[in-house]
């Protein structure tokens, strides 16, 4: 870090650490037996994925009849948690490439991680789709193949587009992050003290040496990802609110939907983060690296979309009443008032209300509260995805048609499960992986080779 | 990493400022096949070096193109040629409907291709990787002279003495 920078922006790391401190640091956790309290978690979140492991299993004996899915209500849980664990992915994708092409440095710190989490985030999303079409083993007839029936997926589906964009999605974030993680798997290969570790990850690290040519390429690769990266989370979630608003049902035909939806994307995405590397940074001592500072910026974040997200649900309701249709004004004024009104007003309370404590410093940068908050947050966002879909769907155009979605103890089982899979994922990356990228914090060390005053060769 | 002729000389800094200048000093010089090693990208060290700019984006640009076109004809080709199919009575060159998929092909192709590139400019995955001191990718930085000048007849163990380098070594095989 040059001294004009020093001058724009106070330091991101305590000007104290050099790149030794950061390589044992950070891959310490990697090194050590797994202790107790890391084995607790991981063990109960097996048995949740277990649990949804044993619903999936029943899906297959019986058939999706054990939800409580049914007609009108065809979308409910199962769309719900794919959306909502498309959205947590969100927020890994804009740290990593958004931040990264707006030159915002301290993601250095928490891309890796949230990286990590898309991946994961992804992986949960498209379990339940697959689930849902009740017969996951036909899954591969939304690819277009040549086949027997010499038929074609239906292109102008928005279904289909998401198959393309979930792929998509799952495969550049796969690339981006492996990208980040070989110079760190090389720094790890080389001060393994084990054979079977230097073997690991130096499969991992491709052979990586660190030539200044190799950087070379490394950079422009890592430039091109995060721009390709870029518009594609904005692509991925817009596609996931046309399945809501390419169709015809009051409270989902709605032109605002897709900036809407990155939005709470983002938010719910932020939150997640949060909830994920507050305890990291603990229990890893990353406190150093995951400075108070860090989660400010995050809290902010949090704040910004709170705000968009408000909007929107605010603009919906005006846009109903504007409309003056009939059938858009009784599904808003049921959203608010009706059978699932208490679920609405938790999520706005939840989503709206509750983050503007981040107005004030002293709450962006208190740690129990903001943990507090982060949970509240994913809680509203997946009751926003739960309300956006179940309150249209109960009460479409005519009265015969109405009915009501009760969750079966199938639904509650396989969202834990969901959370099982993700939170098994996400406790195996922080123990075997760098929680933190080794190359990228090197990078923004005011002083990397921590040498004494007077020492300093040139500043 | 440049293909190395054996002997080589390296001269290990312990900080990137140095590295920086050294590697400027030799460039000057007129030493040739010169590479460094560095824990992590050092900016302004390709240019120091007088390294070409990555051909990596030519390939990301090609590729990201070839698969929207190839993304749209195959749409096109299957809904309108293929098996014209009347769905909701909506064209069946619909090209709006194809947008999405048209960009989530190039951005497929363009960032796997992007990912190959990288893999073969940069000639991995190496399988017996050239780790020339354990600590480059930790805290050390490594300029590297082969021995072999056409140009230079200095002494490339005193120039690297005398441009900063804490540790000097000879590699010969």
């Amino acid at each position: 870090m040059s001294v004009i920078d020093q001058k724009i922006s106070p330091p991101l790391i305590d000007p104290n650490i050099n790149m030794g401190d950061v390589t044992f640091d950070i891959s310490r956790p990697t090194e050590k037996k797994p202790s107790k309290l890391w084995l607790a978690l991981f063990i109960l979140s097996v048995g949740a994925a277990g649990i949804g492991a044993l619903t999936v299993y029943k899906l297959l004996e019986i058939g999706t009849g054990i939800t409580g899915w049914n007609h009108p209500v065809m979308w409910a849980f199962f769309i719900t948690n794919m959306v909502f664990w498309i959205g947590i992915g969100h927020a890994g994708t804009l740290i990593s490439a958004i931040l990264f092409l707006l030159r915002q440095r301290w993601r250095t710190s928490i891309n890796r991680s949230a990286e990590a989490m898309t991946i994961f985030a992804v992986i949960c999303a498209v379990l339940f789709p697959v689930l849902h079409i009740g017969r996951p083993w036909l899954g591969f007839w939304l690819f277009p193949y040549p086949n027997e029936r010499l038929l074609w997926v239906n292109f102008r589906s928005p279904l289909v587009w998401d198959v393309f964009a979930f792929s998509t999605y799952f495969t550049i974030s796969l690339f981006f992050w492996f990208q980040g993680l070989i110079p760190d798997f090389a720094t790890l290969r080389d001060q393994a003290k084990t054979a079977i570790r230097k073997k690991i990850y130096g499969i991992l690290s491709l052979g990586w040496t660190g030539s200044v040519r190799d950087w070379n390429h490394y950079e422009k690769a890592y430039l091109l990802f995060a721009g390709l990266a870029t518009p594609l989370v904005l692509s991925v979630h817009s596609v996931v609110s046309f399945d809501f608003s390419v169709s015809l049902l009051p409270g989902w035909h709605s032109t605002i939907f897709p900036p809407y939806f990155v939005a709470g994307a983002i938010f719910s995405g932020f939150a997640m983060v949060m909830t994920l590397v507050i305890p990291m940074r603990k229990y890893f001592k990353l406190e150093e690296y995951i400075t108070l500072n860090h989660l400010e910026l995050m809290n902010k974040i949090i704040l910004v979309t709170s705000m968009m997200v408000g909007y929107s649900y605010l603009f919906e309701f005006f846009i109903a009443w504007y409309s003056e249709n009939p059938f858009e004004r009784f599904t808003y004024w049921n959203r608010a008032t009706g059978h699932y009104a208490p679920f609405f007003w938790l999520m706005f309370l939840c989503n709206v209300v509750v983050p503007q404590l981040f107005w004030f410093k002293k709450f962006r940068r208190h740690i129990p509260l903001m943990f507090v908050v982060s949970l509240l947050v994913n809680v509203g966002m997946w009751l926003e995805r739960f309300v956006i879909i179940v309150t249209s769907l109960h009460r479409d155009f005519t009265p015969t048609a109405w009915g009501t979605f009760k969750p079966t103890v199938w639904d509650y089982s396989i969202t834990l499960g969901s959370f099982g899979l993700f939170f098994t994922l996400f406790l195996l990356f922080a123990k075997f992986f760098p929680t933190v990228s080794l190359a990228e914090i090197k990078g923004v060390l005011v002083n990397p080779a921590g040498k004494k005053k007077g020492e300093e060769a040139h500043g | 990493m440049a293909k190395f002729t054996l002997p080589l000389w390296v001269g290990i800094f312990d900080d990137p400022d140095s590295l920086l200048e050294g590697a400027g000093q030799a460039k000057e010089k007129g030493f040739e096949d010169l590479d460094a090693f560095t824990p992590y990208p050092v900016h302004g060290l390709e240019k120091a070096l007088g390294l070409k700019r990555s051909w990596v984006p030519y390939v990301t640009l090609i590729c990201g193109l070839s698969g929207a076109t190839l993304g749209y004809l195959f749409m096109l080709w299957t809904s309108a040629i293929d098996w014209p199919l009347n769905i909701g009575g909506k064209p069946f060159h619909s090209w709006p409907a194809f947008v999405p998929i048209t960009f989530e092909m190039g951005i497929l192709l363009g960032g796997v291709s992007t990912f190959i590139a990288l893999l073969v400019a940069t000639n991995l995955p190496r399988f017996k990787p050239f780790v020339i001191d354990p600590q480059l990718t930790n805290n050390r930085f490594a300029l590297v002279i082969p021995e072999k000048q056409d140009k230079v007849r200095d002494d490339i163990e005193r120039f690297l003495k005398g441009a900063g380098a804490v540790e000097i070594k000879k590699i010969t095989g």
